[in-house]
């Protein structure tokens, strides 16, 4: 790692400078959505939907208007009196906010109770009662698309299927051809399975309509609140809503992953309850809702093919992929892309040739296909190139290390332009998986994996070679709902030298109020302690469209940078003024600005604050503060290389990770602290849906799973001691050369998991095992391979 | 997540709790550690008018033992037993089965008394008593009655508990010594039941071989399951891989799990097998001391 | 349906409260007492982000009724600080990053308190089983770990 530039008062980059957010966290100080209590405030309840796909018949809300404390039941009619019982998505589809006559899922929210309290709120939703007539459910999404499954959106005019989407990249018939030509051709199905953020806040609300002023204010748990205030504009424009009368604020954030990006019912119904009641109403999910109604991630049905020379080089990849998108295409991807950045598939190596398709279908289930902690399906896209090169290594009886090494796009070939059109900004592959090779051991775990193996015993070794794309994005192919994706940072200095930063992002736990003043903190030399970094309060903060898909450093981040540079050269033009010279003359270290060649003729950086507001030259407008508005030139792409051990229960098919190492790259590094912890998180969120987690649904549409009883989030116990590393490529195009890193490590580890488990049973003949990896799925393949206990 | 409405009622004696039990019949539950009851009435699977509290109650707290028997009190709570050094020198096996239900936060509050008197066959502590051979008391408005833990499970979250009664205590005889007993429990991760659990309870002779040994499974049909043949099989057999590889087929023969999201119904039975190997294995380590 | 008069002691301090029987402690502490450092993350008593220490013992306070608290001691997040002092937990979880978004942060600590008031050293075995009863989704639990190993040197040394 390379020295700091900056002192440890200052704290810029790559200082691990304890986190400025955490005196309020560990007093329990937060101030989390529902913390917020409001005078008046009511609270909101939802009933939901028993039926994955039902007409409504009647609802009689008589009942519940006689518990005490309920004051009001709104439904879809009363919604659909102002137009507001329907909203878009982020991907310019529709779904619903209160049904009118039909619910598309289970748990889908049919009306909403109003109450003086959250007691009397739940009462009132028992005692609602909803007279249903089941309809024949669409849950396989297989059969979505055949000719004999009902149409499910029959609210879109001339819909005569269940298809979403279907969308392409690559060339079709050079790849056709290449796998013409090829050597060995191998084939895997691959099912990446629904799974649940789970953030351990739930998603909330507390709307405010003020009657008088005619502003509302929504306290929301948005990873995303400028985006959000300009779709409550769009949607609510015509029942008034004005944009400048509208202010979203994020409060703290008990993390999103991306199931904070969405806007979902229960905060629209929420805002309308506000502002026909004219009281602060609060409206905050429980567990169950959550996990039963609230966006999905992945569900990605994969056929991927690889093509390949008898030496093991790689010649071109062909991937089909089904989506299933519930109800309605909720994805948060940026609009361009359907299917996110799926096409970064060819994934670490210098595949010639490939051609991507996917389809996107509609089945009775929630609305969907939001990130997992990644950026936009790049999940999806690892698993399928990492898992398939383990398949080609065991087709060619190649080390799956040594495939790797063979065709990893090598570091003189960057910046690299991928077969699917994208251009990778800087990498070295090898030097990672080399390291990650070298602090396991891996020469020598595969000697005793073979002892093993002669006595009967099971252990695996799996590694995954990730590539990520993250930092959406350029203007020029990046928006949603049309805005742009670029971010924002405003940066004003005080006159005593000290500064706030304010932002248009939003942390969710990532620790911006700290990494961000480090940037600033790096590129004036203002002590990091004292710049105090704002985010989330939409009539505060600069517009910029939030975090998620690892894009606050390389768009935010990079933002703040050059609104810094930008304060800096007014700073250069003020200590010249104050040094009587010219600005030629002077250069900048961490702080100062000092005469070249009479070091002890400087200026500080507080100096030029001060002077900024008492003593700025004729001619200079006073202060000194600094917009930017950054449109990143290209997306970063952080790496890495992961190796995992695994060991296999004979008799149960329970796999025990023993060791875990993670070498990442992610670019320069703010702080390596929080980086680490970071990747901690991130593998952990990578090896639950390896293990762990799952969505499921029985043929009738009725989820299974949908606790923390069967949804497993993994504790302290299943978790390992995880080992992580790094290496440093900086990004040749970021301001400062950092690349974004909350997510390389859910998107890595996955197939490292899956890998290991799979060499484990590899001389048994197995190719591939199905994620989340059950004990139970082990052991059938034990018990049909004869070598159960 | 709010329950519905009901009364709450805080007893100082046990002859009160009972007379409130009595008298709101039907209507009331018996609150103890609550860690399964709460959650039920939170998520509105369950309902009652009446929570009898017998927290408030002096004297239903206790491990001891009295003639060679030991006794602990209904409202003994897992951390109690877990950290209890008298029950890890006299029953191991209770133990290892207090440690491993639910999370280290539920055994803070969570009682022996109702992990029994749920009737659920999930719970862990249903095998290991008909492992241990225990007892159960019963107080009730007729006053006390003893019964024998194979009589205690009816059903499906049905048990012998009369209305009006009481889970007061639980007897356990003290092993002998040469004995040995050990839990097993298959979980998906920490907090969850069973995917199958064997408790073994075995007393090893003067030449090694069982003398008795006591079987029985988790979550392996809708009450717990005793494995009469796998325990009658051991009786004279020396311990051993083989002898271990047919009580756990005897044992699997026993069960009758029922699918769900933890495995399918032949997983479970074989889990069950390898189980109950692993317990009998671990068992007789502790019957010989080892 | 009745209601109780309850007096309990909140972080040192007696409060007393007139409460439904159904009322949860969570909702007693996070609502009527304004003691917001108490999380609700779970409806099934998993997640332990609602966990207080009553009479010195964690538990999942949504899983515990406000009456049963009644004449019982109940130390949440905000009692940890004394005197403007940081208590050692409360360091380590600062000093080693033991916490990002915060929301599992009180529960953790509290159940990283109690382990270390009945095991002055304990391996990180044991530090992970006595937190398994919380979940963060954060953090991956290395760094609370760390922490708590901090906090228990920390306390050693006092």
């Amino acid at each position: 790692m390379a020295t700091p530039r900056t002192s440890p008062e200052i704290s810029g980059m790559g200082h691990s400078m304890k986190r400025k957010e955490d005196p309020r966290f560990i007093r329990g100080r937060g101030n989390y959505v529902d913390d917020i209590q409001l005078p008046g405030m009511l609270h909101m309840d939802i009933v939901r939907s028993p039926f994955a796909h039902a007409k409504i018949k009647s609802i009689d809300t008589s009942k519940a208007l006689k518990v005490p404390g309920v004051l009001a039941v709104i439904d879809g009619p009363t919604l659909a009196k102002y137009n507001l019982h329907w909203m878009p998505t982020l991907m310019s589809d529709t779904q619903m906010v209160l049904p009118t006559d039909r619910v598309m899922y289970q748990a889908q929210e049919v009306c909403a109770v109003i109450a003086t309290d959250r007691y009397a709120a739940a009462d009132g939703v028992e005692a609602v009662e909803v007279d249903y007539e089941p309809l024949e459910p669409v849950i396989d999404a297989h059969k979505a698309l055949l000719p004999s499954a009902p149409v499910l959106r029959t609210d879109k005019k001339g819909k005569t299927d269940n298809r979403i989407f279907h969308w392409e990249v690559g060339d079709k018939s050079a790849t056709d051809k290449a796998f013409k030509d090829a050597d060995v051709v191998v084939a895997q199905d691959m099912y990446i399975p629904r799974i649940h953020v789970a953030s351990i806040e739930t998603c909330g609300c507390v709307a405010d309509f003020d009657r008088v002023t005619g502003k509302l204010t929504v306290y929301m748990t948005t990873q995303a609140p400028h985006a959000i205030r300009t779709v409550f504009a769009l949607v609510a424009g015509h029942v008034g809503l004005s944009e400048e009368k509208i202010r979203i604020v994020s409060p703290d954030i008990g993390g999103g992953f991306g199931g904070k990006v969405p806007v979902y019912p229960g905060y629209v119904i929420a805002t309308a309850a506000s502002v026909v009641i004219g009281k602060p109403i609060k409206w905050v999910e429980d567990r169950m809702e959550n996990l039963q109604a609230d966006s999905f991630a992945r569900d990605y049905h994969i056929h991927a093919e690889l093509a390949a020379r008898k030496d093991g080089t790689m010649t071109a990849l062909r991937i089909k992929t089904l989506a299933d998108h519930g109800y309605a295409d909720a994805a948060a991807n940026p609009s361009k892309f359907p299917a996110g950045l799926f096409s970064i598939c060819t994934g670490s190596y210098d595949v010639k040739h490939a051609f991507a398709e996917v389809d996107g279908v509609y089945t009775n289930k929630p609305p969907g296909g939001i990130a997992y902690r990644c950026s936009f399906r790049v999940t999806e896209a690892v698993h399928c190139i990492e898992r398939i090169t383990d398949v080609l290594a065991s087709e060619l009886k190649m080390d799956p290390a040594a495939l790797r090494m063979k065709n990893f796009i090598q570091p003189d070939k960057f910046p690299y332009k991928s077969a699917l059109g994208w251009e990778y900004d800087s990498g070295n592959y090898g030097a990672a998986l080399r390291k990650a090779m070298d602090i396991i051991g891996y020469e020598d775990l595969r000697k005793e994996q073979a002892e093993k193996r002669a006595r009967g015993e099971l252990m695996g070794i799996g590694i995954s070679s990730f590539t990520e794309i993250v930092g959406a994005g350029p203007s020029k192919h990046f928006d949603i709902l049309g805005i742009k994706m670029f971010d924002s940072c405003e940066i004003r200095v005080h006159p005593t030298g000290k500064a706030i930063a304010r932002f248009g992002t939003k942390s969710q736990g990532q620790g911006h109020e700290t990494t961000y003043a480090q940037i600033v903190a790096e590129e004036l030399g203002i002590p990091a302690s004292q710049v105090q970094v704002e985010e989330g309060d939409t009539d505060t903060a600069p517009y910029g469209l939030g975090t998620y898909a690892s894009r606050s450093t390389p768009t935010a981040g990079a933002a703040g940078a050059m609104a810094a540079r930008k304060i800096r050269e007014k700073a250069k033009k003020l200590a010249a003024h104050l040094l009587e010279c010219s600005p030629d003359d002077l250069v900048w270290e961490p702080g100062k600005f000092s005469v070249k060649g009479a070091p002890d003729r400087f200026k500080t950086i507080q100096d030029c604050a001060f002077a900024a507001y008492t003593n700025h030259p004729q001619g200079m407008e006073a202060g000194l503060e600094a917009v930017s508005y950054y449109d990143p030139p290209n997306l970063t792409f952080p790496f890495g290389s992961y190796i995992c051990v695994v060991d296999i229960d004979r008799g149960t098919g329970m796999v025990k990770i023993r060791r875990f190492v993670a070498v990442d790259d992610c670019g320069n590094i703010i702080n390596p602290m929080i980086v680490d912890g970071q990747i901690h998180g991130g593998l952990t969120m990578g090896m639950a849906p390896a293990l762990l987690e799952e969505i499921q649904y029985d043929e009738s549409g009725n989820i299974q799973g949908g606790s923390f009883m069967d949804y497993l989030v993994p504790t302290a116990m299943e978790t390992p001691a995880w080992e992580v590393d790094k290496t440093v490529t900086p990004s040749p195009h970021h301001p400062f050369g950092a690349k974004g890193v909350g997510e390389s490590a859910t998107v890595g580890a996955p197939p490292a998991i899956a890998n290991a488990v799979v060499d484990a049973l590899a001389h048994l003949g197995v190719k591939h095992v199905e994620i989340p990896i059950t004990p139970e799925k082990v052991w059938r393949i034990l018990r049909e391979k004869g070598v159960a206990e | 997540m709010i329950p519905s409405q009901f009364d709450y009622h805080a007893p100082t004696t046990l002859a009160e709790a009972v007379a409130l039990l009595s008298r709101f019949g039907e209507g009331a539950k018996v609150l103890s550690g609550g860690q399964s009851l709460l959650p039920l009435l939170k998520l509105r699977l369950g309902t009652a008018e009446h929570l009898v509290d017998i927290g408030r109650i002096p004297g239903l707290e206790y491990i001891k033992e009295e003639g060679g028997v030991l006794k602990i009190g209904g409202r003994t709570r897992e951390s109690a037993l877990e950290q209890s050094e008298l029950v890890k020198a006299k029953a191991p096996i209770l133990h290892d089965t207090a440690r491993v239900i639910a999370d280290p936060l539920v055994r803070n509050l969570a009682t022996v008394g109702g992990n029994l008197a749920h009737g659920d066959p999930g719970n862990d502590h249903p095998a290991t008593m008909l492992a241990l051979d225990a007892q159960v008391v019963a107080t009730g408005p007729s006053g006390e009655r003893v019964i024998p833990i194979d009589q205690f499970f009816v059903g499906l979250f049905t048990t012998a508990l009369r209305p009006g009664e009481i889970l007061t205590e639980i007897r356990i005889p003290v092993p002998p010594p040469h004995s040995g007993g050990a839990y097993v429990k298959l979980e998906r991760k920490v907090g969850d039941y069973a995917t199958a659990a064997a408790a073994a309870q075995v007393a090893l002779g003067p030449n090694g071989a069982f003398v008795k040994a006591g079987i029985a499974l988790t979550n392996a049909g809708p009450t717990p399951v005793r494995c009469t043949k796998a325990q009658q099989f051991l009786v004279g057999k020396r311990p051993s891989d083989n002898s271990f590889a047919e009580a756990g087929r005897l044992a699997a023969e026993a069960c009758s799990p029922s699918a769900d999201r933890r495995g399918a119904v032949d997983y479970k039975r074989e889990m069950a097998r390898v189980l109950t190997g692993r317990a009998l294995k671990a068992a007789v380590q502790r019957a010989e001391g080892r | 349906m009745a209601t109780h008069r309850i007096e309990l002691s909140v972080n040192g301090a007696k409060q007393s409260a007139e409460v439904p029987s159904r009322l949860l402690l969570v909702h007693l502490l996070r609502e009527n007492l304004r003691l917001t450092g108490t999380h609700i993350g779970c409806d099934t008593t998993h997640c332990g982000a609602c966990t207080v220490l009553l009479d010195g013992t964690p538990v999942k306070s949504c899983t515990v009724l406000a009456v049963q608290a009644d004449g019982r001691e109940v130390t949440t997040v905000e009692g940890l600080e004394k005197d403007g002092k940081l208590h050692p937990i409360q360091e380590g979880f600062w000093e080693k990053h033991g916490l990002q978004c915060g929301y599992c942060t009180p529960g953790m600590m509290l159940s990283g308190c109690a382990l270390l008031a009945r095991n002055k050293s304990p391996s990180e075995a044991e530090i992970r089983e006595a937190i398994s009863g919380n979940l963060c989704r954060c953090t991956g639990y290395v760094n609370i770990v760390k922490a708590i190993e901090y906090a228990a040197e920390k306390m050693r040394e006092r």
